[in-house]
């Protein structure tokens, strides 16, 4: 009890009540003071470019003159640009191809590491080390690895077994694959620690009991661990699709959204409209999309969650 | 930093009344027989070497690459050192491309990134924490809800707001400003520092209190001393994302004298020789890596991972 701000019970004595209002307000005030840095640095660079953000969507706005109202023309706008359905597209691809390559990964890691008695450390120091290079870093070394030519890192490998050369970036085909190899890499092993947290907590007595019945293996596993860390997996699950859908640093310096558009993200399509415009930056287009992907995620975040949880009960 | 700061996940089992409380999917009864034995050496080899050449071998790579003339890595990339080494490309990078001063500004923004989220976290987590108003509901609640907004949303609206300051005016293109006021605008950061200062004892705050320490003083000389372990996990984090960051300072610092090496390092590229080039890179990586091979516990124990799932 009695937390330093607490307003004091009405007083009897006329002094102590002043005392009282004195310390009070000046424990306000001294609150007050503290909470400063938060509500100034939040204030400007958080919630009121949220709130922004909707009004800039009906506004057309750019620096020059003053912003006017223009009801839901950016969203027409958006929507009539043959490059969102190619953005959208892709991005989706990406997605899909991210989950591919990047979800079954860090989970036969994780549960191959859980087992390991010594050196636990050593190997989740391994799968880490590519979290902590920066992207950008690993995008520009990555460059070099899917460099078209027949001596490109990855092209003087597949020759080794008379394969290729492919040409990785170049090709329409193969860009957006190569892109998820690299963020694979740059991803995994945070997803990998995440659930090495989780395995920890399945309980032994489970894989005891299972034994008692006469569990394979591979049973325990598909009937024991990974059930356990279900709900890691499906919250992970849906992280990385998030993540996805704003993937930009990696389409950006790889290919800059081409060849052909072939990796333009709905990112990208954001960045292009409000700063790679020659005409100046159509500021409303890229928040009625910035608005429109965040919608998207939030409804298809929920209908994941509804169904997971309706699973959940099922089963 | 505490070495016991944050205890490694696989040590945080719960008690249990098993038999043998370490054991896993394998058990102990399966792993004495010479056969599972074998079998599990097998794996955990494989793993390794798969950990060794997929997760380790890029940066093997340009570690060796750094080292090599550039026309044997252009010609034959996989090749161990044909030719001899060639370690002035190192020198050449760092005088020559200016990676020092690049590297210099990078560290420029990260401390200041650092002190804005220090200040915010603490100061915040005090009040909502340690305080607590009538209102601090509502206001972790409006911090927290900034956690459910991708950061996509915020970028063109941030931009703008960055550009000309409502109120004041000030246009803060072009200035470290820039990137450090908005990086405080952590809702991690304030979360995690709350619920850290909500677990301290109350006791002490009310010894302090009638010993006639005012909040500020409660702050200082009894709250700051207690929290090292939170500010080491919001410090490395912070440095490490800052790092990190590209899009944000490529918007708003345009001077090239002024800007990090993730906003220089792609610029560079066209221009530089390659072997210079992956010497740059090489520097670019090794603090981050440092930082990580200092504070592995922090990093490994999930504690800034489980924390933003948890939001």
């Amino acid at each position: 009890m009695g937390s330093i701000s607490e307003v004091a019970p009405v007083p009897s004595v006329d002094a102590r009540s002043r005392a009282a209002r004195f310390r009070v307000t000046r424990a306000g005030l001294a609150t007050f003071a503290f909470l400063l840095p938060m509500l100034v640095i939040f204030g400007l660079f958080a919630w009121f470019p949220i709130i922004r953000a909707f009004v800039m969507s009906v506004q057309d706005t750019n620096l020059v003159s003053d912003p006017v109202y223009v009801g839901l023309q950016n969203f027409q706008r958006v929507l009539a640009d043959p490059l969102l359905g190619i953005a959208v597209r892709n991005t989706a691809w990406f997605a899909f191809l991210a989950l591919i390559f990047g979800f079954p990964v860090p989970i036969i890691l994780a549960v191959l590491m859980s087992e390991l008695r010594h050196r636990r450390g050593l190997f989740s120091a391994l799968a880490y080390l590519p979290v902590v290079v920066p992207p950008v870093v690993s995008v520009l070394l990555w460059r070099f690895f899917f460099a078209a030519s027949p001596t490109g890192v990855f092209n003087t490998i597949l020759g080794w077994f008379g394969l290729g050369p492919l040409p990785w970036l170049q090709n329409a085909g193969t860009a957006i694959p190569s892109i998820v190899i690299e963020a694979t890499w740059a991803a995994a092993g945070a997803t990998v620690i995440i659930y090495l947290a989780a395995l920890v907590g399945v309980r032994p007595e489970l894989y005891d009991a299972a034994e008692v019945d006469g569990a394979s293996l591979w049973q325990k596993i598909r009937y024991i661990t990974l059930p356990q860390i279900r709900n890691v997996l499906f919250v992970t699950l849906i992280l990385q699709l998030i993540a996805t859908a704003q993937l930009f640093t990696e389409p950006l310096l790889f290919t800059g959204g081409g060849p052909a558009n072939s990796t333009m993200t709905v990112l990208l399509l954001i960045y292009k409209y409000a700063f790679q415009n020659s005409l100046g930056g159509d500021y409303g287009m890229a928040a009625a999309l910035s608005l429109m992907l965040a919608a998207f995620l939030a409804v298809f975040t929920a209908g994941y969650y509804w169904l997971t949880r309706r699973w959940g009960v099922d089963s | 930093m505490g070495r016991r700061l944050v205890r490694l996940p696989w040590r945080r089992r719960p008690p249990t009344s098993a038999s043998s409380p370490d054991r896993g999917i394998v058990s102990a009864a399966d792993r004495s027989q010479s056969r599972v034995r074998w079998f599990m050496r097998f794996l955990n080899g494989s793993m390794l070497v798969f950990l060794l050449i997929v997760g380790l071998g890029p940066i093997l790579w340009m570690l060796k690459s750094a080292v090599t003339p550039t026309l044997d890595t252009l010609r034959q990339p996989m090749a161990l050192w044909p030719h001899g080494f060639d370690l002035s490309q190192f020198a050449t990078a760092w005088n020559k491309v200016h990676i020092d001063r690049y590297l210099f500004n990078t560290v420029a923004i990260a401390f200041g990134s650092w002190l804005v989220q220090i200040v915010v976290a603490t100061t915040a987590g005090f009040a909502l924490g340690v305080l607590r108003p009538r209102y601090t509901r509502l206001l972790t609640g409006l911090v927290i809800a900034t956690l459910f907004v991708p950061p996509i949303v915020l970028l063109v609206p941030l931009y703008l707001t960055v550009v000309d300051v409502p109120i004041i005016h000030w246009r803060m293109i072009d200035s470290y400003w820039a990137v450090w006021l908005p990086a405080g605008a952590s809702a991690f950061n304030v979360i995690i520092t709350k619920r850290f200062f909500d677990n301290l004892p109350r006791e002490i705050f009310e010894a302090a209190r009638v010993d006639g320490a005012g909040p500020f003083r409660l702050f200082w000389s009894v709250v700051l001393p207690m929290s090292r372990p939170i500010l080491g996990v919001v410090s490395v984090f912070a440095v490490v994302a800052t790092w990190k960051d590209y899009l944000w300072p490529l918007l708003v610092i345009r001077d090239p004298a002024i800007q990090p090496l993730s906003v220089r390092l792609p610029i560079l590229a066209p221009t530089t020789d390659l072997g210079v080039f992956i010497a740059a890179l090489t520097i670019s990586t090794i603090i981050p890596i440092a930082i990580f091979l200092l504070f592995q516990r922090l990093f490994l124990s999930g504690t800034g991972l489980s924390g933003a799932l948890k939001g």
